[in-house]
């Protein structure tokens, strides 16, 4: 896939709290330099780099620890109502909520997506391209499962870069709420520790 | 040239009658406050007392980009309205609409504008709350939700908003998990008082310093300022004096020239140095926006609600409700309101059973917090941040109306009850003198819905709830069906 080259001088990630990361780096046929180029896959990778820390980090030191181990708060998916903590994928929907409202270089956006949504308005966001990455990504027996898909997509005359990476399931609070959900189809499968549950989307608009 | 003009005399009336309009109308487009006559149309419930300061909407940014935007910026809306959204946390924030992926809604409603929902100047095509596409736009996207709940397969995409249940941007209120928990409370609670805040102990939480009281000759005021003894006694008995704050504190203004600092009346700005919190709430409702907007102050002759007539150029300030000197919360409460308001249920309050709490609260027969007066409900007490607050926006939670229970209905009462009654027009205008017949549907369903998906708390509530109830009438409950959709459609 040709990729076109981007220019940055620094890149900014927010997620959670706020997580912050500068690059300086290359891009395809670029020597490394300071406000260089980069490929939107280089960019991208380095968005789920972020993006990958901090929900493991939620999932495991936060929800975990307090809610299962600790058991000193719970985490809920009516976490206002419940005075409890979000759950991890709702953590990472606020993040790219607000990532959404800020103006950020390259334009960038995320989302998590699934091939089993507990909310089928989501269901309704999955492109074409996205869905065949998800397939890949979160498909058992095929060679692609668990590796990244990337790939290109046109949404209201504008073209995208697109990478699906995969949500691994790293908490009990991710699969014991997916498994047991009032919105769970009976074609669902029952995800347990590793299991791929979907994939992070993330999109960089191409000029 | 004088002679062409003697010969063509017509042409010089033309030139003098055109120049005089063209002026007369330049001046009321740059200078004059009231553009009535230069206006495409009536604008709505929530921007007419405006409407005469055009650039509150038409900003500079929609005039950068007249041949791209589509209508006044959304930083306009922002501009007063995005703290409120913000704080309700926004269920449509015009962000998420930014995310590519959400192509697959704009297509349908574009989000990304606030004018694409909410267009002014167009009253008939205008529905509550400033809405101005069809009421059954959830649909669009929503189909799919409906779809899949069993408790709403008969409903019509028109009562969404109707039943009181969603909002398309304020959800605060309601959520089938809160719903859920109401279930079973009593309409009439045990113990029915409210919380009530002690705002010289925030101010001093938020810095200020604290002061020893003063008593009337502590005075600190020019001696020929002192001349109204009324003024002198009444702030000798305020809360003023015994938190330390003197005459100069609201009548002088340093940054003037020596010899000129006093200030004869105080504005909102004055209050503000002490209370920007209250100042700031009074500029984002009705009573205080024209202020904001640097018009002259509200006065009821701009309202579309009845007044009294003697009222009508009364201009609102802190001082309409908070008397000059003495700031009696008591008046502030009740009596202030209805110096100007006169409608149907500002009418019917003192026939109710809030009245009458009220008044045994006032003389001290019952607790604090235990009376309902008009601010009980229109200027709360809530929380924010952990702190007590007066919401000085008495129309914050009027829009729409089910943001009152949280904070005003549920201190007293229980949820089906409350939103049965702020569901039924004929019991808001009685001032809620007469109880709702039929009741809302919404915390039961949230039962159900719990019930059947085995939820021990909400089994064992039902359990008890049909163990006491065997001689109770059963209840109505409201029927938002699809008939409905249809009947109103017709009409």
């Amino acid at each position: 896939m040709k990729l076109k080259k981007y220019t940055l001088s620094a890149l900014v990630a927010l997620f959670g709290g706020a997580a912050a990361l500068s690059l300086s780096s290359c891009g395809e046929d670029a020597s490394a330099s300071a406000g260089g180029d980069f490929t939107a896959e280089q960019v991208s990778e380095a968005l789920y780099t972020v993006l990958f820390a901090d929900r493991k980090v939620y999932a495991s030191k936060i929800v975990t620890r307090l809610a299962k181990e600790e058991k000193v708060i719970k985490a809920h998916e009516d976490w206002k109502e419940e005075k409890a903590l979000l759950l991890p994928a709702q953590m990472f929907r606020e993040g790219a909520e607000t990532v959404d409202g800020m103006d950020k270089p390259f334009g960038f956006t995320y989302s998590l997506q699934s091939l089993w949504p507990l909310n089928m308005e989501n269901a309704k966001k999955r492109t074409p391209a996205v869905m065949e990455g998800l397939e890949a990504v979160s498909t058992k027996g095929l060679d692609t499962y668990g590796k990244k898909w990337t790939g290109e997509e046109e949404i209201n005359g504008q073209k995208y870069f697109v990478g699906v990476y995969p949500d691994t399931a790293s908490a009990p609070a991710c699969w014991t709420c997916h498994n047991d959900h009032e919105n769970r189809k009976d074609e669902y499968p029952e995800f347990k520790k590793g299991d791929v549950m979907g994939g992070i989307v993330i999109r960089i608009p191409k000029a | 040239m004088l002679a062409f003009l003697k010969k063509h005399k017509s042409l010089l009336l033309w030139l003098i009658v055109a120049g005089a309009l063209g002026g007369r109308l330049g001046y009321i487009f740059f200078s004059g406050e009231d553009k009535s006559i230069i206006l495409p149309g009536a604008t709505t419930n929530g921007h007419h007392q405006i409407e005469q300061q055009c650039t509150a909407c038409h900003t500079d940014e929609e005039k950068e980009n007249v041949f791209t935007s589509s209508g006044v910026p959304n930083s306009a809306c922002i501009k007063c309205h995005g703290d409120d959204l913000e704080a309700f946390s926004d269920s449509h924030p015009v962000r998420k609409f930014k995310n590519p992926e959400n192509a697959v809604f704009t297509q349908h409603i574009n989000a990304l504008n606030c004018v694409e929902c909410h267009k002014e100047h167009n009253l008939k095509i205008t529905e509550e709350m400033g809405v101005t596409i069809p009421k059954d736009n959830c649909a669009h996207c929503h189909q799919v939700t409906l779809d899949n709940l069993e408790s709403h397969q008969n409903l019509g995409f028109n009562t969404c908003d109707t039943a009181g249940c969603h909002n398309y941007h304020d959800n605060v209120a309601l959520s089938p998990a809160f719903l859920r928990k109401q279930y079973g409370k009593p309409d009439h609670k045990e113990v029915q008082v409210r919380e009530t805040g002690d705002l010289l102990a925030r101010m001093i939480e938020n810095g200020f310093r604290e002061r020893d009281p003063l008593t009337a000759s502590q005075a600190d005021a020019p001696a020929d300022k002192m001349t109204n003894q009324e003024h002198i006694d009444e702030w000798d008995a305020s809360a003023h004096a015994r938190a330390g704050i003197n005459c100069m504190d609201c009548h002088e203004d340093s940054t003037n020239a020596p010899g000129e600092a006093w200030i004869e009346f105080p504005t909102e700005k004055t209050c503000a140095k002490c209370h920007d919190t209250e100042t700031n709430d009074f500029y984002k409702g009705k009573h205080g926006m024209r202020l904001k907007e640097g018009l002259s102050a509200m006065t009821p002759e701009f309202a579309r609600i009845p007044m009294h007539v003697d009222a009508a150029h009364s201009a609102l300030s802190c001082s309409s409700c908070h008397s000059d000197h003495n700031y009696d919360r008591e008046f502030a409460s009740y009596q202030a309101c209805i110096q100007c308001h006169s409608d149907e249920h500002t009418q019917n309050y003192e026939k109710s059973k809030h009245f009458k709490t009220w008044k045994s609260e006032v003389v001290h027969k019952s607790p604090t917090g235990s009376g309902v007066s008009c601010a009980t409900c229109h200027m709360p007490t809530v929380d924010r941040e952990g702190q007590l607050v007066v919401n000085h926006n008495q129309n914050a939670n009027l829009t729409p109306n089910d943001k009152m229970l949280k904070d005003t209905c549920l201190q007293c009462h229980g949820a089906e009850f409350a939103m049965s009654a702020l569901a039924d027009e004929s019991v808001i205008l009685g001032n809620f003198s007469k109880e709702p017949e039929k009741r809302h549907p919404g915390v039961l369903w949230s039962a159900n819905l719990a019930i059947e998906k085995g939820d021990e708390a909400t089994i064992k509530m039902k359990e008890f709830l049909d163990s006491i109830k065997s001689d109770e009438e059963p209840k109505e409950y409201i029927q938002y069906e699809e008939s409905e959709k249809n009947e109103k459609n017709e009409k």
